[in-house]
């Protein structure tokens, strides 16, 4: 019998959106900007609770930036929103002078993360967020995996001091992790229990690792599934811990391979322990129009690439 | 304070500015002697800042219950620097220290080494005036009913950012910012009207829906009427555009009427020609 399973699918962006309704609630000093795209970051729940305490920007994103840092050091907590290609690459010099380098309490919340926005096309799929934000000094970079753990990392977020980058998504993928769960940033979350192969898993990735091992283990592979959301600053206890058991890696991210998860953990593992590894991200190009789940297949983020890539990773021990 | 207390002051910043320009021979003259008299009348007059029993000025970061000051054109940092410590904010004797290695006074503003009086970092231009409708914004919320200045150049004007901050504090009704443009008419690849022509600045800001006021930024008398009536403004539902006509190197007359002191440090001799034009009156660093 499968070990996770799930009753639900929902959109991680609707566990923001629940985060921040919890929040209008229970933290005053927690403020929201959007530029003009209130319903896609579902956000209707807190603004209905707190108008006053939300801040429509227009399609304005490097004066949402700005604002946020003025916000910041009047003593709010701002959660700059919108689509993750506005809010990282467009106005990547905004954050990285009023937020980062000031050090702002600012927390940058994103949806439309990656290939999974679909139909809209390479325009608003940006796959570099990861890459750029965690290049930035001080910034915490967080891909929480389905609707619970978003909700819980939307609420963990706003009780830590600095600047953050939350990264979320459109799709309807399987609910899975605990309901009011704590969600601790910078600890990985092991999933499965193995000793073959280490698979380090983001974001939407994480569910199709867990499919991935199962497949595996009909195989007689038994995987180590770990679910890393946070990037940075990236647990690397927990992946020493499970590279020394399994000897081989396998990373699973919906970002580019160059700046993502994989290589925080490469740089990480040639530096304290030498592994060979495989990669499950997209190789150095832009996406296009397509249904989602066409879209992972397509750029092999799924449970198969996984599967191909662990076996790849097992026979190069 | 008079006019007469704060033109002594600011002899004695543009002395600061010079030589602090020359320490490091590096560093943006012509704009931080233009913006001086602004500088002086603001942080020695027209702003209510948090300070202790004994008078001393008290650097709180989130600004509750006092004016804030945002530097947008960050580049005029010397001038930032000599009236923080001129005002208190940090020892004078560190002044001797802009732009060199190990220093809090970076090239560009910066909170980044905790220096006392900066609140945010600026340099790269256009950002400054977002940060203050978000502090001014952040006043409203908190029923703090102090004021939130923000400098910016005539030449960041060409930047998209400001134009965006210009559409949303009307919009949203931040009526407790005043902002400035500092209107040398110069940038760095020459006159701002043959760079990038900013054309009418009062009609552009008036028909996003600030209210306008003009004046000459190198008369201390009309910067202390013009700045109080900005404040008599705040309030009535729209944000305060001053455009400040100024000329780039006040003060010094080889300097003035040129984009050539931009970013050029003085030498020995030019050094001592300037020093000459102006009067030490509360003693330098």
């Amino acid at each position: 019998m499968a070990q996770y399973t799930f009753d639900t699918k929902k959109d991680t962006r609707s566990g923001f959106g629940a985060g921040m309704e919890y929040l209008s609630l229970n933290n005053p000093k927690v403020v929201a900007l959007c530029a003009d795209l209130i319903g896609s970051l579902k956000l209707e729940a807190f603004i209905k609770n707190s108008p006053e305490r939300f801040f429509q920007t227009g399609i304005a994103e490097a004066n949402m930036i700005g604002i946020s840092a003025g916000l910041a050091i009047g003593g709010f907590i701002p959660f700059a929103t919108t689509f993750a290609n506005f809010g990282t690459g467009r106005v990547y010099d905004q954050i990285r002078q009023s937020i980062a380098y000031s050090g702002k309490n600012v927390k940058i919340a994103c949806s439309h993360a990656g290939l999974t926005l679909g139909e809209d096309g390479a325009t608003h799929q940006i796959l570099e967020d990861l890459g750029l934000m965690k290049m930035l000094p001080g910034m915490v970079v967080i891909n929480p995996c389905d609707y619970n753990q978003t909700k819980a990392a939307t609420i963990a977020v706003a009780s830590y001091e600095g600047p953050v980058y939350l990264r979320f998504g459109r799709p309807v993928v399987p609910v899975f992790t605990p309901e009011n769960q704590t969600f601790e940033i910078g600890k990985a979350i092991h999933l499965m229990e193995g000793s073959d192969v280490s698979i380090f898993a983001t974001g939407h990735l994480v569910w199709e690792a867990i499919l991935a091992a199962e497949i595996l283990k009909e195989k007689g592979i038994h995987a180590d599934v770990i679910n890393i959301h946070t990037i940075k600053p990236l647990d690397t206890q927990a992946i020493l811990k499970s590279v020394l058991k399994t000897g081989c890696v396998v990373s699973a991210e919906e970002h580019q391979l160059n700046g993502g998860l994989g290589d925080s953990i490469a740089q990480y593992l040639s530096l304290h322990k030498p592994t060979p590894m495989e990669y499950v991200g997209v190789m150095d190009s832009f996406g296009e129009s397509g249904k989602p789940a066409e879209l992972m297949e397509k750029y092999g983020l799924n449970a198969a690439s996984i599967v191909e890539k662990a076996l790849k990773a097992i026979a190069r021990k | 304070m008079q006019t007469q207390e704060l033109e002594k002051i600011a002899s004695q910043v543009r002395r600061d500015i010079l030589r602090m320009v020359h320490g490091c021979q590096s560093g943006h003259p012509g704009g931080s002697l233009g913006c001086t008299d602004l500088l002086v009348e603001l942080y020695f007059n027209a702003m209510n800042l948090q300070s202790d029993s004994s008078g001393n000025v008290v650097f709180q970061m989130n600004g509750a219950g006092e004016d804030v000051f945002y530097l947008s054109n960050g580049h005029i940092s010397p001038l930032i620097y000599s009236v923080l410590a001129r005002r208190g904010y940090f020892p004078i004797h560190e002044l001797a220290s802009f732009r060199k290695i190990n220093s809090r006074l970076q090239g560009h503003p910066t909170p980044h080494e905790h220096l006392e009086g900066i609140r945010i970092a600026s340099g790269s231009l256009g950002q400054g005036l977002s940060v203050a409708i978000g502090t001014a914004q952040a006043k409203k919320l908190s029923k703090d009913s102090s004021f939130v200045f923000c400098l910016m150049g005539d030449g960041e004007q060409n930047e998209g950012q400001v134009w965006e901050a210009a559409m949303y504090a009307p919009h949203h009704q931040v009526d407790n910012l005043i902002a400035f443009i500092d209107v040398n008419g110069q940038q760095i690849d020459g006159p701002t009207d043959k760079v990038m022509n900013n054309r009418d600045l009062g009609e552009k800001y008036k028909a996003f829906g600030w209210e306008i006021l003009h004046m000459n930024g190198n008369d201390a008398q009309d910067v202390q009427i013009t700045v109080a009536k900005a404040k008599a403004l705040c309030g009535k539902g729209s944000p305060i555009m001053v455009l400040m006509q100024t000329e780039m190197g006040a003060g010094v007359d080889f300097m003035m009427g040129s984009h050539k002191w931009h970013g050029v440090a003085p030498n020995d001799q030019q050094l001592s020609d300037a020093l000459a034009q102006l009067t030490e009156t509360l003693g330098d660093y």
